[in-house]
């Protein structure tokens, strides 16, 4: 009993884990001997700062900034994206209307409206929101109406004949079938996310994981660097991993594969 | 009067290169109520276009389709429908909220319609897998969730589109036998649609028999005077099975030389 629990448990966690393990010390080794620098810290000392950093604070706040900017981004331009990616899908006048927009605002990448966000917003939290919500919308929008289009006739077809209204259709049938499409456009979005406030932290923030790296470049603080690093990768995996789990929650019966 | 009467129905397809296509012309039957109606023909001849007329998913392009004596203008809770393959369960729902869904859309109590869909389930044989998903089950008890979907409707009229022609031979001759008695409990009125000479002898009352397209319309009907448990071997099965084999020999050698 218990040496099969351990062995599945094994079988879930035991290639990521090692995956990891790997990862750390082949960095380990590769710092130490390879290109043994102070440009290039060995994770412990990676580790020790970081620990440091927490100790302190700053790296907690630094952490909150990002986090909380690509939350409030996040959602906001789901909320938006959902909606007109269903009525894009839904009614052909609606997507002859807005696909110009679309098709041609997303080959905009959201890195290049930093400049424009700052002039218009500042750069206060309305900037990184703005690009947030930029970077977010139109993958979602794309996605759900993908998801709508991919709807097969035939389970519109059956309601129809079950006596369904049309907002009943689009409330039972619509929408769900889309759910699927709609939350990896939101996973996509959330990836692209951390690209778009790191980059715009960079160019314009007091505060943030993306500042942190810009500090780190002009005061030579390389381990600080790293840190920030280090912290995107395991953020931006943890969320990753939060959404694949809850879409797996909450979702699962929605698609076949999750 | 007939409950179904299709009065010279054409239906044009405009393809995507502008080039037309009229699938049926002239098409003219009536279907009584209570009756068992197959509608046979080699494949592309026309048969789910006439069905979607009916069902109301397509408009006729000319000529009219009654029901009751009223023209069919839209898909309506009077025509259930049983398609032909199984992308039309809802893959998120469970087996019994899949056949509860035309009651929950009519506001019917959940209590209600939870003990009316598991009494079509049982009907149809499934008793025991109500809480499973559709991709959790065979592809025979998907059909038999789409019957149990269209049936605790309780429409008028029981649409069928080849709902067994994906099944292994096995199953397909099981569900026939189910399909059989049940209509003969519900004495719903059906309109099923099979290409297969053997199925349409073995459960249909009447069966039209549909030429080649283009401009199908029926060549010929056969009444087959037999009742409850009809047998293969029956020596009148296999003259029906004749009788239909002859009729349409010629339709499916013309759609074969048309195709190539
Ligand atoms: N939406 C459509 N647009 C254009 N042509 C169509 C369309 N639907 C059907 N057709 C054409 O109309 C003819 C009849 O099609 P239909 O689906 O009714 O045939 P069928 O008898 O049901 O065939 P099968 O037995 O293979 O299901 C075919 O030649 C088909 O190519
Ligand atoms: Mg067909």
């Amino acid at each position: 009993m218990h040496s099969r629990r351990l062995r599945r448990l094994w079988s879930v966690y035991g290639g990521y884990a090692l995956g990891f393990v790997s990862l750390f010390l082949i960095w380990q080794l590769a710092s130490l001997y390879v290109v043994s620098s102070v440009l290039f810290p060995p994770p412990t000392v990676v580790f020790r700062k970081g620990v440091l950093l927490v100790r302190n604070g700053v790296l907690l706040e630094h952490l909150s900034a990002s986090l909380q900017r690509i939350m409030a981004g996040f959602i906001a331009g789901s909320l938006l994206g959902i909606p007109i990616g269903l009525a894009m899908g839904s009614f052909r006048p609606v997507r002859k209307l807005l696909e110009p927009y679309t098709e041609f605002l997303r080959f905009i990448p959201s890195v290049a409206m930093i400049t424009v966000a700052v002039i218009w917003f500042g750069i206060g939290e309305a900037s990184k929101i703005f690009l947030i919500i930029y970077t977010t919308i139109f993958i979602v929008i794309l996605n759900t109406a993908a998801g709508v289009s991919a709807i097969a006739p035939n389970k519109i077809r059956a309601a129809q004949a079950l006596g369904a209204t049309r907002a009943q259709i689009f409330v039972h049938v619509a929408l769900p079938a889309t759910l699927p499409y709609i939350l990896t456009g939101m996973r996509l979005a959330m990836a692209n996310s951390f690209t778009t406030i790191v980059a715009a932290e960079l160019i314009a923030a007091n505060e943030g994981l993306g500042k942190m790296l810009w500090d780190g470049r002009l005061f030579m603080l390389v381990d600080d660097i790293f840190v920030s690093l280090v912290t995107l990768g395991l953020l931006g995996f943890a969320v990753d991993r939060m959404f694949r789990w809850s879409i797996y929650a909450f979702a699962g019966k929605y698609s076949p594969a999750t | 009067m007939p409950l179904v009467s299709f009065h010279d129905v054409q239906k044009t397809y405009r393809s995507l290169q502008g080039v037309d296509y009229m699938a049926v012309e002239h098409f003219s039957v009536e279907i009584e109520a209570g009756e068992f109606f197959c509608l046979l023909g080699p494949s592309g001849c026309g048969k789910t276009t006439v069905l979607k007329m009916l069902a109301g998913f397509e408009a006729p392009t000319a000529g009219q389709i009654l029901m009751d004596g009223r023209p069919v203008t839209g898909a309506s809770r009077d025509r259930g429908v049983v398609f032909q393959g199984d992308d039309s369960l809802y893959g998120w729902l469970t087996a019994v909220e899949n056949v509860e869904f035309g009651l929950r859309m009519q506001h019917v109590r959940k209590t209600e319609r939870r003990e009316r869909a598991m009494r079509y389930l049982e009907l149809v044989g499934l008793n025991g897998q109500e809480q499973k998903y559709p991709a959790e089950l065979s592809g025979g008890m998907k059909q038999r969730i789409q019957i149990a979907r269209a049936l605790v409707n309780e429409p008028k009229m029981l649409l069928m589109d080849e709902p067994f022609a994906a099944l292994d031979a096995q199953t397909r001759s099981l569900m026939q036998i189910e399909l059989a008695s049940i209509w003969q409990t519900t004495r719903t009125t059906v309109l099923f649609i099979t290409h297969d000479i053997d199925e349409a002898v073995t459960l249909g009352k009447r069966i039209g028999v549909m030429r080649a397209g283009p401009r199908s319309q029926v060549k010929g009907m056969v009444e087959v005077a037999l009742d409850g448990a009809r047998s293969r071997t029956d020596d009148v099965f296999l003259r029906y099975y004749k009788q239909v084999y002859e009729m349409i020999r010629d339709e499916v050698a013309k759609s074969i030389a048309r195709a190539e």
